[in-house]
């Protein structure tokens, strides 16, 4: 414990905290962890860019909040405090974006409440939070959240590409002068089934990139 | 781990909710004259679309104050009634009242091409949680100038697209009347004959989300009947 102390608070196995969640260990493409939502905000990436920074910012300071009370929560309520903690921060999160980003909120509406189901913000919870120092567990929680947001991205990027044929609002395809050429945009790729298939083709390609995640059975 | 004693888990608890429930009130409260702005905002920015005038965040407030002329609250017996404004009425409420006593609200606008039209507000149930919109009328009160439809918590690329423009915009010279015969602008599944002035296409797979929608313009509209009939010209 005592050399832990002395780790600077961006050393080699801090950093991988933050960095492994982005790939090898990827909450929805590995742990396959908070798919619910993934399919549900990933029609636009403005949406889904929000919802990767509510994730973020809910992950990440429950972690350190659970990770600094960690001595002092009882253990037999600790899943309610878990629960009492990320409910709050996701209220608070829920309110600033009424505020001040009101579009957003309007198009993420139930799905923000949605973020305190989110299995990867408890599963962090119990697997690190609860027995880590605060600023690892921090980390971790950003890099899950990160982690979570990165697939969420990719597959709004992909789903509104080829939906809508924009990007981020922009059309993309219309400036390029493609629908002139008979190209029609692809309306299943808005409903949420598709957003599996594309969830489904990402770990594809991951797993064939990196053979260690493939199951040996 | 620790053995904790009950007395410690209970203070634990007792403090812990009460700080929580302090952070959450202090945002609350804090957080609510923004979120206040932001639902004028947006009821403003929803009565312009409704007659077709597309407006953006910032400048709802000059648009609303160019084309909305007034607003005004009348009775089901199509009777003004005094006092009352008609932008904060909340139809919600008004709906848990009995009929006679109802406060039904009113806005005179004048849209770019002259037309003097009645923007009349609707609400009723969806599939998930409340539908809501408004309908704007030609002078004729019988002719739909254009309508907005929105919705809390719809399915997404179902029910939800009650609110594009592309199912909107079907209804714009719709009739509610045949003659002096109400009759509401329906939603037929599997699409509306051509030259139906009653009907519009309904959204597939959003059956439940379309019903209720009919539902509504049909309740809601109902009530203006004495107003409708009076103001015609």
């Amino acid at each position: 414990m005592d050399i832990m102390e002395k780790e600077s608070i961006f050393s080699p196995r801090n950093l991988k905290l933050l960095t492994e969640p982005l790939g090898k260990n990827n909450p929805i493409t590995v742990q396959v962890l908070g798919i619910c939502s993934a399919l549900a905000v990933t029609v636009k990436l403005k949406p889904a860019l929000v919802m990767s920074l509510s994730v973020i910012i809910v992950t990440g300071m429950s972690n350190l909040v659970i990770a600094a009370f960690r001595k002092y929560i009882p253990e037999t309520i600790r899943i309610i405090v878990q629960l009492v903690v990320i409910a709050t921060l996701v209220i608070l999160v829920d309110q600033f974006l009424k505020a001040y980003v009101f579009d957003v909120s309007k198009q993420l509406s139930v799905f923000v409440g949605l973020i305190i189901t989110n299995c990867i913000i408890m599963g962090r919870l119990e697997a690190f939070a609860m027995a880590n120092k605060p600023w690892p567990s921090f980390l971790d929680g950003i890099g899950n959240g990160a982690g979570y947001g990165l697939i969420l991205v990719v597959v709004a990027f992909f789903r509104e590409l080829l939906g809508s044929g924009t990007v981020y609002g922009y059309p993309v395809l219309e400036k390029l002068g493609l629908f002139k050429t008979g190209y029609e945009n692809n309306g299943m790729v808005i409903l949420p089934p598709m957003a599996l298939i594309f969830v489904g083709l990402i770990i594809w390609f991951q797993r064939s990139r990196d053979k260690s995640l493939v199951e040996k059975n | 781990m620790k053995q904790f004693s009950n007395r410690y888990i209970f203070i634990f608890s007792s403090v812990m909710v009460i700080a929580v429930a302090a952070l959450l009130s202090l945002a609350a409260t804090l957080l609510q004259p923004a979120q206040t702005r932001n639902l004028e905002i947006e009821k403003k920015r929803n009565m312009l679309e409704s007659i077709n005038v597309a407006a953006t965040r910032e400048n709802t407030a000059d648009l609303y104050g160019k084309y909305i002329k007034e607003g005004f609250v009348i009775n089901s017996r199509g009777e003004m009634i005094e006092g009352v404004d008609a932008f904060s009425v909340v139809l919600r409420n008004e709906q848990k009242k009995p009929l006679a006593e109802q406060y039904l609200p009113v806005f005179r606008a004048v849209p770019d091409d002259g037309e003097q039209v009645v923007i009349l507000p609707v609400e009723g149930k969806g599939l998930w949680g409340p539908i809501f919109g408004y309908i704007s009328l030609r002078s004729d009160m019988n002719t739909i100038y254009g309508v907005n439809f929105d919705h809390k918590g719809e399915t997404p690329g179902l029910g939800a697209e009650i609110n594009t423009s592309a199912f909107e915009s079907q209804f714009r010279g719709k009739k509610l009347y045949d003659n002096t015969d109400f009759i509401s602008v329906h939603v037929v599944k599997g699409g509306a004959r051509e030259g139906d002035v009653h009907g519009v296409d309904a959204i597939s797979g959003g059956t439940i989300t379309s019903k209720g929608l009919e539902m509504m313009i049909h309740d809601c509209m109902l009530k203006y009947n004495d107003f409708l009939l009076k103001n015609r010209n």
